[in-house]
């Protein structure tokens, strides 16, 4: 039995349906931040298959150009999350909302 | 004929990997399966013969940004963590079935439209992962994105320390 593209793509719906879900239910910011990179990293498994299979190159660069992003991203978004905790003492985001009233 | 082996193994892994962090309660235990599931993501793209991205892979995500969440929640000292949100079960399995439906439409009319390629020979993908080829691309037709990234991660570290820095009270 050989593997075809068919079954990255479908493994890589699964993680990225995980990782929304995640997203959606969580309520702790840095699971959700967490879930940010599981989906990122679904996305990857696509671009690194079909840059395989076409055999072009360019979305492996793409892949290389997601992970500088993912990594920018989640040093920000950790700072972020330290800030807020210094002053709410709370990583629960139903309880962060600032621009709500 | 151990590759489609070697790719139910880490594709099963690496779902369970992902229930398992979304599931626990612990953030800790959920960094640790978020680890598991990107090191099977790893062995994933040494099974489409990318290596170079399976090591960077290991090294970026594994070896930094997961260091960086571990190294924030036991800085944060969470002691009682927000619950999981009410799962509203009717939403859940809309969201899902709607998710699959759309997949699959959209992977039906891609091969009715033949778009989906046929699986390449092991030379020529492990020719197109190499390090060589893809630097070779990265260093000349990608050489300004690749600067711009550089000034990005900069300006990330930069505004990051800014950021988590104690405010002068």
């Amino acid at each position: 039995m050989e593997i075809t593209l068919n079954w990255y793509l479908t493994l890589s719906a699964l993680l990225f349906t995980m990782g929304v879900l995640g997203f959606l239910f969580r309520r702790n910011a840095i699971m959700m931040l967490m879930c940010v990179e599981l989906m990122l990293n679904s996305v990857n498994i696509t671009l690194v298959a079909f840059s395989q299979y076409l055999g072009d190159v360019s979305g492996q660069i793409l892949v290389f150009f997601v992970m500088s992003v993912a990594a920018a991203e989640a040093a920000v978004g950790l700072a972020l999350i330290i800030a807020i905790f210094r002053d709410k003492l709370t990583v629960d985001v139903t309880k962060i909302n600032l621009f709500k009233y | 004929m151990t590759a489609p082996i070697m790719f139910f193994v880490f594709a099963i892994v690496a779902l369970a990997a992902a229930l398992g962090m979304l599931l626990s309660k612990n953030p800790v235990s959920s960094a640790l399966w978020l680890i598991l599931n990107l090191f099977c993501v790893a062995g994933l793209y040494l099974t489409l013969n990318a290596e170079f991205i399976a090591v960077i892979q290991v090294l970026v995500y594994a070896g930094a940004i997961m260091v960086l969440f571990v190294f924030v929640i036991m800085l944060l000292n969470l002691a009682h963590l927000p619950d999981l949100k009410k799962v509203e079960w009717r939403r859940f399995i809309a969201f899902t079935m709607g998710m699959g439906l759309l997949s699959m439409l959209t992977f039906i009319s891609a091969n009715a439209l033949g778009m989906i390629p046929d699986p390449p020979s092991l030379a020529a993908a492990a020719e197109n992962g190499s390090v060589s080829k893809l630097a070779k691309v990265l260093f000349t037709e990608y050489a300004m994105p690749l600067e711009v990234i550089g000034i990005l991660l900069l300006a990330a570290t930069i505004g990051a320390v800014v950021i988590a820095k104690r405010k002068p009270v």
